[in-house]
């Protein structure tokens, strides 16, 4: 097996346009589960952990750049307050050995039903920065970036550069069930966040289809209750019934299966249950903020 | 001048520090696993991947020609009898023409490297026919099952009968319960490392808890003399019960005599589900008769334990769980029918609580259930009719050590509560932690508790002994005491507890434990809470006999009679101090081995179930506060505190570590440990997926540790390691059901039990 270890942004794409079965390798935390399970043998490892462009993450253009290669750890120490549904994601994941390790751009890379990025970003209207030698970068939202079960939008040229985020303009939540109380993985998850400025809702489903998703349906359905009744602007507190009807959108929005972490109906249960409670949380926050 | 107080710490009541303590928290401890020979090779299982199956044929052509590959055997290659069991001769090696569960050996291969010899292993060719797989043990014994074994579906059947038998009652309840599939989970996987000779035998270095049973069922399947397999116990990382079967013990000492090379086997995790027996689940039907006082008249029992396709110690389980299953009350009438049955699931054996962990769970439910029919509390309805020294068991035994559980059941009520929820609490503290999943909404405070006794030590007749090898000599003009025995070391603390022994007894400040191997007798199985009591009482033995010894050749040496031994001085009748034992030793070394037994035990009686079964019981009482999300179903365990009576302390800081550790690991049974099978096929075989608590799961325990001595046991100490393990459990479900109103007769306790 070849071990490429490029030192710059532009060797990694070169190595990656001269070898496109070059498996990269950030954290290393999905990768060497899978190599050490004998699941994968490729026929070579490409580690951008040297890559110092990675590593860093700036503001540009309005927005935060979060490159690829930020660690969790980062996510929480130095982002809560610009990506506070990002940082309580991170705050879920595995022990603090993984998320020392784990990168959010090795969870696309990976792209797991049950990424517990995902659902925030999805809320946030991430955008997810890919680049390739060849033809430079393109933007993709994170909601067209999840294509299949642990299948993305890259091509074989192809490495995620970087995730690109607005910053909040109102709460956002991510709340994750597991049947324990750390490192599990997500039976079921959810992404919430409250957009004042445009009036619109952003919401993230985790473990509950083929791919993480969004409930756009019920997000719309809540910003346009919100408008109709001038909640918006005066940040009355929500009609009865509102959050647990959201809840049920939400759920309405997820395609579960049964498995050995739990079942379908579970799944879609607690999806309601945190779609309210995280909408209720949200909506009282932004009242307090007032 | 030096005092003896101050050098002679370390002895019994102390915690002087375990030698392995530091190397395990620093991450330089050798585990089996970091076994090591320059030419050694590695060997792999192939396992089938059915639950039943004929095998038609095995073609090792293509993996015998890989390169690196050294040898592919299978049960043709088996030079003596191939079979191996605890109590039942019953599982072959190596498959023959039929494999009972997925998972089951088939073939090995030894390479150069552990990848070389995995991919050789996925090249044997085997043709199986699929045969129907009996998975319900509760069809075991239809007439129309699926035969697991040629012999019949049923491993035992325990009947105890005991009192009216036809009683009735006033009140009575009954449920049925069930409880899943639990792992023992042990961090350090199966491994070892088989060293040939080069003159016909071999040594071989292995994690296990009973050396002499392994090297038994070593020598019979390579027909070798005792002496031609020398065992060595290696680093052991957890046991539980699981090593008790042999894993890759013979698989490896096959491969290195077939090679004459080194070998070494060591599972993946995911292999070490499949390669070691697993609790059984089992089926209870329970049903109480009580005074409108909530006093028991009667008691019935139906209880139904899964053994899967080998029996492994499934016999004795079933003996637990009849004697012991109705827990540790005062019943008049009783009416028990304990089975084990075989099926093609995965084998089921011994695991800490042994047959009393599954009944624990239905007694102490239905005690609930008596306890709010009658309108006693639950703590109060334990103590009234909670066994007492000097009552009789349900075989009719006299308990005749303290039996402390109404003492025992209210010292955990009358230990401070946690703080009720906070108005504004830390998530970390409610039920999904930092999974932010409530800020207090729906979030129900319960409180269970549940009380259990164990046996400790082996039973139903079984000759259970312990032999240890006391040597004292001087060494650089100091006295030091070398004690050698079998017993194995997993974890608990035995080596500091032989040391503790040894300073007692003789006086002494170095002592030396000798690795554990075959080289001395039996230690007998590092199970059933039994080291303490047994090997600690044969180091004792050999204590005084060294003692007597020396006492002898001091009467020689100095002409006088009547010594005794006072720290390193030989004194006289009188008290005065005739020399030191560095002069009456020189450079003589005083050595003795003695065997120990423990009092008899007896089988009991084949239709009434009545007999001295045990040789002593141990008392434990637990009471859990959860708070439970009702709406998610998901539980913040916020105290699990206990009381027990360990008899006498021998290392109260080992004692209260095996509490813990008991306590958590019978907590994960409730919430979340389970091995989920279906269709004989296991579906989680790994730690993502067969979870157990985490730190953040477990709470911080107050533990009550009472000492009333067992004036049978040495030094009066009671089994400590299996009792915590019993009650736990039990009081996190009854809190549970306290907090959701729900009766919940299933473990684990899943969230969609509580939810939908
Ligand atoms: C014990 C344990 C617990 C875990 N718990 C959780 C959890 O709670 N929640 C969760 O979501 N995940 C969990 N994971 C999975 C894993 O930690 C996460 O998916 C993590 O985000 C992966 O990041 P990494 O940097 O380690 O990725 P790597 O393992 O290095 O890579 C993952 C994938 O992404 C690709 N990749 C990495 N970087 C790039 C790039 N720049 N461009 C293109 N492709 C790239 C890799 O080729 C690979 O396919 C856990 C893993 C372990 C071992």
């Amino acid at each position: 097996m070849d071990f490429l270890a490029p030192s710059t942004w532009a060797e990694a794409l070169a190595a990656k346009a001269e070898r496109p079965d070059a498996l990269p390798v950030a954290g290393g935390t999905d990768v060497m589960v899978e190599l050490n399970f004998d699941h994968r043998r490729p026929d070579a490892l490409l580690d951008l952990t040297r890559v110092p462009e990675l590593r860093e993450w700036a503001w540009d253009d309005g927005r935060i750049r979060l490159g690829a290669g930020v660690t969790y750890a980062r996510v929480i120490a130095e982002l809560g307050d610009r990506l506070p549904g990002l940082a309580m994601a991170a705050r879920t994941v595995g022990s603090p050995q993984i998320r020392n390790r784990g990168t959010v751009g090795g969870n696309l890379g990976a792209a797991s039903p049950a990424g517990d990025s995902h659902p925030a970003l999805l809320a946030a209207d991430a955008v997810v920065e890919i680049a390739s030698a060849a033809r430079g970068t393109r933007e993709v939202p994170v909601a067209e970036f999840f294509t299949g079960v642990k299948r993305n939008a890259l091509a074989p040229d192809e490495l995620i550069a970087a995730v690109l985020v607005a910053p909040p303009a109102g709460p956002q939540q991510f709340c994750k069930i597991g049947t324990r109380n750390a490192m599990v993985i997500a039976v079921s998850a959810f992404g919430f966040a409250l957009h004042p400025d445009r009036k619109e809702v952003g919401t993230g489903v985790g473990s509950a289809a083929p791919t993480p998703r969004r409930a756009d349906a019920a997000a719309a359905f809540l910003a346009g209750e919100l408008e109709a009744a001038g909640l918006w602007e005066s940040r009355a507190a929500l009609p009865d019934g509102l959050a647990a009807e959201f809840g049920r959108r939400v759920r309405d929005a997820a395609a579960p299966i049964d498995d050995v972490r739990g079942t379908a109906a579970y799944r879609l249960h607690t999806l309601s249950v945190m779609a309210r409670r995280a909408a209720t949380w949200a909506w009282d926050e932004h009242r307090r903020a007032a | 001048m030096t005092s003896t107080e101050t050098r002679n710490v370390g002895k019994i009541g102390d915690s002087p520090l375990r030698p392995d303590g530091t190397l395990k928290v620093t991450g330089e401890f050798a585990y089996s696993s970091d076994l090591w020979h320059d030419d050694m090779c590695w060997g792999v299982t192939l396992r089938s991947p059915h639950p039943h199956a004929r095998i038609h044929s095995i073609d090792v052509s293509a993996a015998l020609a890989t390169p690196g590959v050294y040898a592919v055997l299978t049960h043709a290659d088996v030079p003596g009898l191939n079979r191996v069991g605890l109590e039942h001769l019953d599982q072959p090696a190596l498959a023959e023409d039929v494999v009972r569960y997925q998972g089951e050996p088939v073939a090995l291969v030894a390479a150069d490297h552990p990848e070389t010899a995995r991919r050789a292993a996925k090249r044997i060719v085997v043709d199986y026919e699929e045969l129907p797989a009996l998975t319900d043990p509760r069809r075991a014994l239809d007439d129309d099952a699926p035969l697991v074994q040629p012999g019949g579906n049923l491993v035992r059947e325990l009947a105890i009968r005991r009192g009216d038998p036809a009683p009735t009652a006033p009140v009575v309840v009954a449920l049925d319960f069930e409880v899943g599939m639990q792992d023992q989970a042990f961090l350090g996987p199966e491994s070892g490392l088989a060293v040939p000779d080069g003159e016909g035998g071999l040594d071989l270095y292995v994690a296990t808890q009973w050396l002499h049973v392994d090297q038994q069922q070593v020598c019979r399947v390579l027909d070798l003399p005792p002496d031609r397999a020398r065992l060595h116990l290696a680093g052991v990382g957890g046991a539980f019960g699981g090593r008790e079967d042999l894993s890759m013990h013979v698989h490896a000492c096959l491969l290195a005599m077939h090679t004459g090379k080194p070998v070494k086997m060591s599972y993946s995790r995911e292999e070490s589900f499949f390669g070691h027996v697993h609790r059984h689940p089992a089926w209870l039907r329970y049903e109480f008769g009580a005074t409108e006082g909530g006093r028991l008249i009667y008691a019935k029992a139906d209880i139904l334990f899964d053994g899967g396709a080998y029996a492994s110690s499934t016999t004795a389980v079933v003996g637990n769980g009849g004697t012991l299953g109705l827990g540790p009350y005062d019943i008049p009438s009783v009416h028990v029918d304990a089975r084990g049955v075989y099926t093609n699931n995965p084998p089921c054996g011994a695991m800490r609580g042994f047959g009393c962990v599954q009944a624990a769970f239905a007694h102490e439910a239905l005690m609930d259930e008596l306890a709010e029919r009658v309108g006693v509390d639950p703590v109060e309805i334990r103590a009234l009719n909670g066994m007492r020294e000097g009552d009789r068991n349900i075989t009719g035994q006299l308990i005749d050590s303290a039996a402390p559980v109404a003492e025992l059941i209210r010292t955990v009520r009358d230990l401070p509560l946690p703080p009720p929820p906070d108005d504004r609490p830390d998530i970390r503290d409610l039920p999904g932690g930092a999974s932010n999943t409530t800020h207090g909404e729906g979030v129900v405070r319960g409180i269970g508790y549940a009380v259990t006794y164990k046996n400790v030590g082996f039973s139903e007749g079984f000759d259970d002994y312990s032999t240890a090898r006391v040597r004292l000599e001087i060494v650089g003009g100091e006295p030091v005491a070398t004690v050698h025995t079998a017993a194995a070391e997993v974890g608990q603390g035995l080596i500091t507890v032989e040391q503790q022994i040894c300073r007692t007894e003789l006086g002494v400040d170095r002592v030396v434990v000798h690795p554990k191997n075959t080289m001395v007798g039996s230690g007998g199985s590092t199970s059933a809470s039994r080291q303490t009591y047994v090997t600690g009482g044969a180091v004792k033995a050999a204590c005084e006999a060294v003692r007597e010894s020396v006492l002898a050749l001091s009467a020689r040496r100095l002409g006088v009679s009547g010594l005794r031994l006072d720290g390193d001085k030989i004194v006289s009748a009188s008290g005065e101090v005739l020399a030191v034992l560095a002069e009456v030793l020189a450079d003589e070394a005083v050595e003795e081995t003695v065997e120990w037994h423990h009092r008899p035990t007896y089988p009991v009686d084949p239709e009434t179930g009545q007999g001295d079964a045990h040789v002593q019981y141990a008392f434990s009482a637990h009471r859990a506060v959860v708070d439970v999300d009702v709406e998610l179903g998901l539980v913040k365990v916020v105290a699990l505190d206990t009381a027990q009576d360990v008899g006498r302390a021998i290392n109260p800081d080992a004692v209260v570590g095996q509490i813990q550790g008991g306590s958590a690991q019978g907590m994960g049974l409730a919430l979340m440990e389970e091995i989920v099978v279906t269709d004989g096929k296991v579906r989680n075989p790994s730690f993502t997926d067969y979870l157990i608590p985490t730190i953040l799961d477990m709470p911080p325990m107050q533990v009550k540790v009472l000492e009333y001595a067992d004036p049978h046991a040495p030094y009066g100490v009671r089994g400590v390691g299996e009792p915590p393990t019993i009650s736990s459990g039990p009081a996190v479900a009854a809190a549970i059901r306290a907090a959701t109103g729900k009766a919940l007769r299933r473990v684990p306790v899943r969230p969609e039990h509580i939810t939908l």
